[in-house]
């Protein structure tokens, strides 16, 4: 791999120890993967951030780290971690988790990454632009800078996206080069795409379908913000998919000729066994909504769905985003909308990687095929997907 | 006297290390499979099950499983229970930035098949600067 004078000098330890053991990683892994050489990065997000998720052997490895003088050179945010960094009673969350997680977080801070922990960096200011290199982590959130913004990133581990943030380049393979970037295979949508539910079972099904590589997608006339985020997740989720294309919607679309892709037809019964692959028997007893975290359209949908309603009891409503989306709404009066009907807002954390099971809920009902897709083994419970409207319905009191 | 050979792969972790060689035709997980305090395998129906990796030269496929298995292999080093060396046939990132982390030698695609050419209790040196592995055969052919 061909490095220049700057990137020598890390390497020999010219900018210190951490910056040195950085950079050798980002090396060995340009190496596995090929990269002739680093490219400079303008943002990075990092994974494994969850208490839950990384353990003592996580916690350590970043005291570590921080300890040794590791600092970030680019604006770097981290993924939701395993409690909401304020209301973590409420989730039934203990003090010793609680201790752990905290020292998580202060070890990120002390290498100057911005402790904000969503898997929307984009909706929070970590948004880049159109070209630029990035190091990301979270598999929806790399699927949706590749495909909705045009920046270029590999699926990072959380060692690998750390350490591209401390040196400030990653290795130059993958979808960093315009070549991978071509569509792989033609979806051809034949189903009917009508809530932001069929976005997520879409992507789901095309996930399990094709499993790896670049979809592009026809069919779909219109789509918005919401739609490709929550679609970018379940295509990650079910399969290993870091960018789609959709003629019309996407940056990219129109750079590729297509002539002699495999074409695979996705029609209603595709999205209909996800829907009931993703289904079991049973009440729900606990609605969660926010994977990928809300938007700030999406708490006020949930809202103006709450509205002058209860949450059932013994059943609940939890609503997961970032802190800066919460505190808009928290402005615009959503945030009480849904806290008045009996819900909840949590911020830094998500259904994935807090340890829901604590809390006594045995049946998850969500719009999110990701969030589906991984509760049952993260936290041992059963789950059901619907759209928005009749999820939320499934908690509230008079509802079905 | 012992019966040598001398192979010779890419060098991803350049560290030296040498060890009983511990084989497996079967992935390795480290997050989940591999206990961080004892060093245990304990994938249930790993063929290596209840085997230590600790000292030992650890010869694999090659990794699979969550990338917090990168930060198991860290642990490992900081409780005393790491492997010598890893070699794999066809290394990825999650074992990869592992090793550097952990500072253990790792070489892959050597030129020969290390699976069949490394057997369990043979002596191996890695040297991860060059790629170079020796094996000092202590257990029969048939």
């Amino acid at each position: 791999m061909h490095l220049d004078s700057e990137e020598e000098g890390i390497l020999n330890g010219r900018e210190g120890a951490a910056a040195k053991k950085a950079m050798e990683l980002l090396v060995a892994i340009g190496e596995v993967m090929g990269a002739e050489r680093m490219v400079r990065v303008t943002s990075s997000q990092v994974s494994g951030v969850s208490y839950g998720n990384i353990g003592d052997a996580g916690l350590q490895l970043l005291e570590d780290w921080a300890e040794n003088g590791a600092r970030v050179r680019v604006p770097t945010t981290l993924n939701p971690c395993g409690m909401d960094l304020e209301r973590w009673k409420e989730m039934g969350v203990d003090g010793s988790y609680r201790a752990k997680q905290l020292r998580i977080i202060e070890a990120f801070r002390r290498m100057g990454v911005s402790t904000t922990c969503t898997c929307t960096p984009y909706l929070v200011g970590n948004l880049p632009k159109e070209g630029d290199h990035i190091a990301w982590s979270e598999s929806s959130a790399v699927c949706y800078a590749n495909s909705v913004i045009g920046a270029r990133t590999n699926r990072e581990g959380g060692p690998s996206a750390l350490a591209a943030a401390i040196v400030g380049r990653t290795p130059m393979y993958g979808l960093h080069l315009e070549e991978n970037r071509a569509p792989t295979v033609i979806i051809d949508v034949q189903a009917e795409l009508r809530t932001r539910h069929d976005f997520s079972l879409l992507g789901y099904a095309v996930g399990r379908r094709v499993g790896s590589g670049v979809p592009l997608f026809e069919g779909i006339r219109r789509a918005d913000r919401d739609d490709l985020k929550i679609m970018s997740a379940a295509l990650a989720a079910s399969g290993g998919i870091a960018m789609f294309h959709i003629p019309g919607v996407t940056p990219e679309a129109g750079r590729w000729q297509c002539r002699g892709l495999e074409r695979v037809a996705v029609g209603a019964r595709d999205l209909e066994d996800c829907r009931e692959a993703l289904t079991c028997d049973g009440e729900p007893d606990l609605c969660c909504i926010g994977c990928p975290h809300c938007s700030l359209e999406e708490l006020e949908e949930v809202a103006r769905l709450v509205k002058g309603r209860r949450v059932a009891h013994g059943k609940a409503l939890w609503v997961w985003t970032s802190k800066k989306v919460r505190e808009e709404g928290e402005r615009t009066g959503h945030v009480r909308t849904i806290e008045e009907a009996g819900g909840m807002v949590f911020t830094d954390t998500c259904m994935v990687v807090c340890p829901l099971e604590r809390a006594g809920f045995r049946h998850m009902v969500t719009d999110s095929c990701k969030a589906a897709h991984y509760v049952p083994s993260t936290a041992g419970m059963k789950t059901t997907v619907a759209e928005l409207r009749e999820a939320v319905s499934r908690v509230m009191e008079n509802g079905r | 006297m012992a019966d040598e050979a001398v192979f010779r792969g890419r060098g991803v972790a350049k560290f030296r290390g040498e060890g009983e060689a511990l084989v497996t035709r079967q992935g390795i997980s480290f997050f989940g499979g591999v206990d961080p305090d004892t060093g245990k395998i304990m994938e249930r129906g790993h063929e290596l099950l209840g085997k230590d990796v600790t000292d030992k030269v650890l010869v694999f496929p090659k990794g699979k499983g969550s990338t917090v298995g990168s930060y198991v292999i860290y642990q490992l080093r900081k409780n005393g229970h790491a492997p010598a060396a890893i070699i794999n046939l066809e290394t990825e990132a999650i074992i990869a930035v592992g090793c550097i982390l952990a500072e253990i030698p790792l070489v892959d695609r050597l030129d020969a098949d290390p699976i069949s050419e490394i057997r369990s209790g043979d002596w191996v040196e890695v040297d991860g600067a060059t790629g170079f592995v020796m094996v000092k055969r202590r257990v029969p052919r048939h």
